[in-house]
């Protein structure tokens, strides 16, 4: 029965993991929830338990629901943010570890531009580590906040389950962690992946590594699609011109209402954050209330972070 | 995972089971002053049970509606490492105001009394109740805390291997089981 489900020390991505343990980070976000609608929003759960946030890369939006999350649960949360330009990178980050591991932090929360950073702090540390974002290649707990906000949406799609769920992920999905992720966590889940954008900006092998399906062609990939996830044109992650420019982008590739008229009768709109109007999304779209649930994705982020700290603290973080 | 031979034992048919909400429901209305003031809450998922079919009863008898609410106190547990690391999480759900009402507690199986210290912990992260009531269908005994039942169904000495709990035998008809593990 659900004894077993969970019985890992890190997360460190969605490559790995199985519908089971998803459905059992899912399962304790949702009623964490109830949590963050009280008056007192806060549980005593994680007390006397410490979250280090490690981010080696800017990012408001994910530190900040991770200290409130950690927070929330009653942990002591701290905030370390260390540049990232550092050319002695392989040094620095042993010293930031070595200095890490005298506080003794029960689970370490790490954002970091390399792919595959926090494999490597896992072997350094003795605490649960949680992947909050590492490159190119994985950003596990947005994949899950996805999974649950399309998990909600179900009923509105006349489905019980992700099977035979179609997503749509629109845009950049070669620099983009959050296309990774949310492929391998839907796979997991038994639904359909597309990836939809211009060649360059696919990752290559994308059925292959993710089970993704590739369109080139926006309103052909939007076609039938239950969830349109629009993605961010990461300008800041091209080093070399990967598009003409922005304006030929969104005539191209900007999810506006007419595209979107192409999905599944109900299809939602989806968007990581920070979105960029008029690049990848339309305002007319971000801000429609009965098709974008960008707002929900944020409220279910704080949730998933609680319900993650909860489950890694429940096996490895809590010596 | 191994399955653990056990053996299992019926320790209130569903007629008891239903006899003694009723003698529980008695005698809670017999020491209530103020029924417009109940508010009845369970514990999930046992007490939740428990507490609808009381609260039905408490219905009947007043004729008039009983706000309940239900408290999932998973969040609040002192056990966090050395239970399995996956209990199962429910929702709490208590919309109504608790500020100066007598809350009657529900659950089914009172044995440490953890459950309870975590679920009034819970109950006042909600608001300050006058009163907080227990009321159980089994108390088993083995407490490690000082609490104790207001009303309970029945009083009996558990062994501490052994597990009671609640079980739904046919839709809607209630049973308590015991089981002890085998050898």
């Amino acid at each position: 029965m659900g004894s077993h489900l969970w019985n890992r020390k890190h997360l460190l991505g969605m490559a790995d993991l199985s519908r089971e343990e998803i459905q059992s980070i899912l399962d304790a976000a949702a009623s964490l929830r109830e949590v963050n609608r009280r008056e007192i929003k806060k549980v005593p759960t994680l007390r006397g338990k410490t979250v280090i946030n490690l981010f080696f890369e800017n990012s408001t939006r994910t530190r900040t629901s991770f200290e409130l999350a950690g927070k929330r649960m009653s942990a002591d949360v701290i905030n370390m943010s260390v540049a990232s330009s550092s050319v002695k990178k392989g040094e620095t980050l042993i010293d930031t570890l070595a200095t890490l591991q005298a506080m003794n932090p029960d689970v370490v929360v790490i954002r970091h531009p390399e792919s595959g950073a926090q494999e490597f702090l896992a072997r350094h540390l003795d605490a649960a580590i949680v992947n909050a974002g590492d490159g190119r290649h994985e950003h596990p707990t947005q994949a899950l906040l996805d999974l649950l906000t399309i998990h909600d949406h179900l009923p509105l799609l006349d489905r019980s389950g992700f099977e035979g769920l179609v997503v749509a992920v629109c845009g950049d999905s070669l620099h983009s962690r959050v296309a990774r992720s949310i492929a391998l966590g839907l796979r997991a889940m038994g639904g359909e992946v597309r990836f939809v954008g211009p060649p360059g900006l696919i990752p290559p092998k994308a059925e292959e590594a993710f089970g993704a399906r590739v369109y080139h062609d926006m309103e052909e990939g939007l076609d039938g699609a239950h969830v349109v996830m629009a993605l961010r044109l990461q300008l800041e992650r091209m080093t070399v011109g990967f598009i003409p420019s922005v304006r030929e982008y969104f005539a191209f590739w900007g999810l506006t209402r007419a595209r979107l008229a192409r999905a599944a009768p109900g299809a939602f709109v989806m968007h990581p954050g920070p979105i960029n109007r008029g690049v990848e999304i339309s305002s007319e779209v971000a801000d429609d209330r009965e098709r974008s649930v960008i707002l929900e994705q944020v409220a279910n982020g704080l949730a998933v972070r609680m319900a993650v700290l909860y489950r890694l603290c429940g096996v490895g973080g809590g010596r | 995972m191994s399955v653990i031979p056990a053996r299992e034992e019926i320790l209130l048919t569903a007629s008891e089971t239903r006899a003694l909400i009723q003698q529980m429901a008695d005698r809670i209305l017999s020491d209530l002053a103020r029924p417009e003031n109940l508010v009845v809450v369970g514990i999930r998922r046992g007490g939740a049970v428990v507490a609808g079919l009381l609260r039905d009863r408490l219905v009947a008898a007043l004729g008039r509606q009983i706000p309940m609410g239900f408290l999932d106190i998973t969040f609040y547990r002192d056990d966090l490492r050395t239970i399995a690391p996956n209990p199962v999480v429910g929702a709490t759900d208590l919309t109504m105001t608790i500020d100066g009402r007598r809350i009657l507690l529900v659950d089914d199986v009172l044995f440490t009394g953890r459950t309870i210290r975590a679920a009034l912990n819970a109950l006042f992260d909600y608001g300050r109740p006058e009163c907080v009531e227990l009321a159980v269908l089994v108390d088993r005994g083995g407490r490690q805390l000082p609490i104790q039942p207001d009303y309970a169904g029945r009083a009996i000495e558990a062994g501490t291997r052994e597990t009671i709990k609640l079980a739904e035998r046919e839709k809607g008809e209630w049973i308590v089981v015991c089981r002890r593990p085998e050898g």
